[in-house]
Formats: C-alpha cells, sequence, structure tokens
C-alpha cells in the first residue's frame, strides 16, 4: 500500500525536516520511502512544503498524487493543499494558525506546545509526536530513534519531549 | 582503489545503508570512484554536494576548493586532472553556461573529468529552487567547435550514486568529460540507497604510456582512437593546448589536414562506441503499439502511467534513455520501426524529442509532452496524452 503525506507550512517551520525524519523512520520500519521537497529562494517565511510516500513496495511516483495525509502549518497551506487530499484522508492543523471552518480535521497548538517548552522550533517534533500517535503510519519507536539519531546533540532531549507531549495530547483529546 | 582506501570512504560516509539525497549521492558515487578532487561554487539546488565534499574530501586525503565561480572551478578540475587526480564539480545551469567554454578545453586537452549538472528551471537564474531538464542540448552543444561529449541521467538516489561512479569510469576511459545531467528535483529527493561493498563495482584507472619518454608522442594513440596522456609530473614532457595540435602537442593551426584528423579523432573516439556506451531501460515493450521515450525524474511518472495503462488493457511501453549522449538512435530507430506512436514527456519544451523525431522516421508519430516552471509531470498527464 502506498501513503502519501504532505506537510505544508512556510520555511523555517522545519517542515523539510520532518519529512526527512519520517522518511527515515519508514526506512527503519523496513519500508520503502521517498521523500522530496518544495521551497522558495528565502530560508524563513516564504512556502514550504514536504512530502512523503511510505510503501512496501518500490515507489515509481515520487510525489503525492492525492494526499492519504495532510499537515497544514499555515493557512495559505491548508487552503491550498485542502482540495489535494483523498477522500476519507487525515488532516492536521497547527489550531493557532489554520482556521479550518467547518473541515472535520484533528488540531493541536504545536507552536504554543513548544513555546511553552521554551523553544519554538521544535514545533515540528511536537506534530510528527501528534502524527504519529494519530495515524500509525510508522512505529512510535523508529521515530523516536531518528529523531534522537537526526536532530542536533544539544537539542536532543528538548526535542524527544516535544514528541512525547505530541503522542500525549494525541491521546488525551482521542 | 585499494581496500583501505575504500573503507576510509566508507567510514568518513558513516554507514553503507542511507536515506540520502541524490546531491549527497553524486559525493559519495564520486568518493567511491576515487575522486580526490572537487572544486566547486554554490548554486542551489546542487550545493549540499558541495557541501559533502567540503566534508569527506579531507578526511579521505582529497583537496577540495570553493572557487571564486564556475570558470574557475572547471579550470582547477582540468588541472587536477592533468596532474593525475580524478575531479569533479557540480553546478546548476547558470553555472553549466559559464564552465562551457573550459568543456571545450577539456575536450580539445583529453582532460577526463565528471561535470555533475544538477538543472534548475532557466534560461538565466530562472527559478533556483525548481528543477527542469533544460540543459540537455546544452551538454550536448555549449561549447564551440565539432566534439563529443558522454551524458547519463540518473531517475532515483540509487543510481545517482551507481552512475556517477560510471561518469568517472567513462571519463577515465575516454579521456573526455562525462556529464552527470540530473535535476533539482532527483538532487533533493531522499530515498533509501546502499552503498555498494568493494569489488561490486567495477572502477576504471587511467592508462598510463607504454613508450619510454622518450618515444613518447602524447596525442597519438598507442591503440583505438584513445590516447595515453602522461600525467604532469611523472618524468614526461606533454605541451598541452586548446589550439588545433599536431600528435607531439604542439600547435598547427593554419592546416585543415592536421585539424580535421584531430577533431575527428576526439568525435570518433566516442561516437564509434555509441552501442557500447548505450544503457537503457526496456520495460513493456515486446507487444507495445505506442512508447513513452523519458529519462531522468519524468521516467518516475512515466513509469506509474504505463503501469496503469498496462492493468487497463492499453498496449503500452517504457523506454527510458540512461545515456542521454551520445544520442542512441539505433535503439530508437527499433523503436520507431515498432510502434505506432511516441510520447516524449520533457521538463522544457521540448529538446530531446527533436533528436527522438529524427531518429524514427517519418511513419512513426511522435509527440513530445512539455512541462516547465518547475513542477514535474503527474502520472494522469501523461495517461490523458496517450489517450489521444
Amino acid at each position: 500500500m502506498r501513503t502519501e503525506i504532505r506537510i505544508a507550512g512556510f520555511g523555517g517551520q522545519g517542515v523539510v525536516l520532518a519529512g526527512l525524519l519520517l522518511g527515515e523512520a519508514a526506512i527503519r520500519d523496513g519500508k520503502q520511502a521517498v521523500q522530496t521537497q518544495s521551497y522558495g529562494p528565502e530560508s524563513r517565511g516564504g512556502a514550504a512544503r514536504s512530502e512523503i510516500l511510505i510503501s512496501d513496495e518500490k515507489i515509481d511516483y515520487p510525489k503525492v498524487i492525492e494526499a492519504d495525509i495532510l499537515v497544514a502549518l499555515s493557512q495559505e497551506a491548508f487552503d491550498k493543499f485542502r482540495p489535494a487530499v483523498r477522500k476519507g484522508g487525515t488532516i492536521i492543523i497547527d489550531r493557532d494558525l489554520v482556521n479550518a471552518e467547518a473541515d472535520k480535521v484533528h488540531s493541536a497548538p504545536f507552536t504554543k506546545m513548544a513555546d511553552n517548552l521554551g523553544k519554538k522550533v521544535v514545533a515540528n517534533s511536537v506534530m510528527l509526536g501528534y502524527l504519529v500517535a494519530s495515524t500509525e503510519v510508522i512505529s512510535a519507536e523508529s521515530m523516536q530513534a531518528v529523531i534522537r539519531e537526526k536532530v542536533p546533540k544539544h537539542t536532543i532531549d528538548i526535542n524527544l519531549q516535544a514528541y512525547d507531549e505530541g503522542i500525549e495530547f494525541w491521546r488525551q483529546e482521542k | 582503489m585499494d581496500p583501505d582506501q575504500y573503507n576510509r570512504v566508507v567510514k568518513a560516509i558513516g554507514k553503507r545503508e542511507l536515506f540520502a539525497q541524490g546531491d549527497e549521492a553524486y559525493a559519495y558515487g564520486a568518493l567511491l570512484a576515487g575522486c580526490r578532487f572537487f572544486a566547486g561554487y554554490p548554486i542551489t539546488p546542487a550545493t549540499e554536494t558541495a557541501e559533502v565534499m567540503s566534508e569527506l574530501l579531507p578526511r579521505v586525503g582529497g583537496t577540495h576548493i570553493q572557487m571564486e565561480d564556475e570558470i574557475a572551478s572547471m579550470g582547477a578540475i582540468i588541472g587536477a586532472s592533468l596532474a593525475g587526480v580524478k575531479s569533479m564539480t557540480v553546478t546548476s545551469g547558470p553555472g553549466f553556461s559559464l564552465m562551457q567554454e573550459n568543456i571545450g578545453y577539456a575536450c580539445m586537452v583529453e582532460a577526463p573529468c565528471v561535470v555533475v549538472d544538477v538543472q534548475r528551471s532557466g534560461p538565466s537564474t530562472g527559478q533556483p529552487t525548481e528543477p527542469s531538464q533544460g540543459d540537455i542540448m546544452q551538454a550536448r552543444w555549449g561549447s564551440h567547435g565539432d566534439y563529443e561529449i558522454i551524458a547519463l541521467a540518473p531517475n532515483s538516489v540509487q543510481e545517482s550514486l551507481e552512475l556517477t561512479i560510471e561518469c568517472f569510469n567513462l571519463s577515465e576511459k575516454y579521456r573526455n568529460p562525462v556529464f552527470l545531467m540530473t535535476d533539482g528535483e532527483v538532487g533533493h529527493m531522499r530515498e533509501g540507497i546502499i552503498l555498494p561493498d568493494y569489488g561490486e563495482y567495477e572502477i576504471n584507472e587511467r592508462e598510463k604510456p607504454q613508450r619510454r619518454p622518450q618515444e613518447y608522442v602524447p596525442f597519438l594513440p598507442e591503440e583505438g582512437k584513445v590516447p595515453r596522456i602522461a600525467n604532469f609530473g611523472c618524468g614526461y614532457h606533454t605541451y598541452l593546448t586548446g589550439l588545433t595540435h599536431k600528435p607531439d602537442g604542439l600547435p598547427a593551426t593554419d592546416d585543415a589536414g592536421i585539424h580535421t584528423q584531430l577533431v575527428t579523432r576526439l568525435c570518433e573516439k566516442i561516437s564509434e562506441d555509441t552501442d557500447k556506451l548505450t544503457k537503457v531501460e526496456e520495460l513493456y515493450l515486446d507487444d507495445a503499439e505506442a512508447a513513452v521515450v523519458c529519462y531522468g525524474i519524468t521516467s518516475r511518472a512515466a513509469l506509474y502511467a504505463v503501469k496503469i495503462l498496462r492493468s487497463r488493457g492499453k498496449k503500452v511501453g517504457y523506454l527510458r534513455l540512461i545515456t542521454i549522449w551520445p544520442f542512441p538512435e539505433m535503439v530508437l530507430r527499433s523503436l520507431g520501426a515498432q510502434v505506432k506512436r511516441i510520447l516524449v514527456p520533457e521538463m522544457n519544451l521540448g529538446q530531446l524529442f527533436h533528436k527522438v523525431k529524427e531518429a524514427v522516421g517519418h511513419d512513426t508519430e511522435v509527440n513530445k509532452l512539455s512541462r516547465i516552471g518547475g513542477v514535474m509531470h503527474s502520472p494522469q498527464d501523461i495517461i490523458e496524452a496517450l489517450k489521444n
């Protein structure tokens, strides 16, 4: 089965890194994965997105056709990519950054939670915790191991804490 | 390369199984092929390769120089190569344009070297972060005069690594610049890759002259059409010039015969080996009535589309060119004799399309399917185009 994930927001939110970590974790789970990215020339502020495909088989087309999972971290991203979500697909938003109106979505205050931990930039780790817990698209253990391996050394603890809070938030809300 | 060198490379990379970008894979492939000199100038979407080289080359006894521009980068790798070190540079369209003059020089003095072009949307500075296949004809004709080039196009990260090794092997064998024509999509795409084990892949080393220094004629091939030019600093005297030169290397610029002989040999050493150099991937072609002819990242959409069409009973085949230059004309000619229709999807306004059309003749309908602006074809685009 081919699972298509799109994470979209703006530069600086860790959208590309989150995609990389998801792909890496999928490989660790013994699956095939492809991650692609798209961003503007500016390193912060411009639109950014990352697409991750996970499958048990070799992946031919490396881009999202119809997203099974959309993570929208900006209003612009939500408005742009909402129509490209498969019917019955999962939408996850940062509730303080996106107004999804009457849409049926999963939402959590990723950025605010990260801010409360003292580091806004770990919002992507909160989101990954929430994503992994709510969709079970990859194993929580692989995700945790990959975060430990890939984030800058001095931020491992806070990233793991952020990740756990994302998982916990999903459990509470469920 | 000996096992120690191999182990040093693998140790520098860190592990043999990675989730890596195309841009990283070009660097890994180069190191595994024995590249020990890199000169380049940062440019999106190729910079990551230079970053990896700057970090890893010193750890395996190599040299990385960030140059002042791409003209100098090309000059530096030619110089390093002539001193006997396998050399590479990486760039994107704007830098590739600047390199063209020195690429011609490398062809003329027969300096083996590898240029990776991570194509982005042009002309000029265009769309820096967006992929394209707009440099395909520039790769063939970007420098002035008559010359031949070898160019390969990968469509995955694993293949990026393998074809970079192949680029080095071919550049050493033919003593010519070899291009890896990749793009921003493959360059920034991440996939699982496995580094080949020692002995699992071939490495060509440069042939040294067999004649003694006194009998040495640098541009007179000892056999075939590729001369064994001595590396600088090993006891042989070699005069190199971009001017038309006699077999002894000295300029002779007003003799039609000498020029004709030299330039014909430079071209024929590659064109006569087209069959040997041709690498293609052929799928679903046996009973095909129509075919998609593609290369690079576009092939990933094409294959997906062809599989869907096959599942609907449509007799559609897939031909992917891995070798772009020299153009595999014979493969296209026989495809043209078989199918009624060929679709050529490219991320440009139709470049290799013209070569395909020329090769297959008038009895086969050849259509192009262009996408520019940085968005790759969707499988649906290709399915629609084949429907009509």
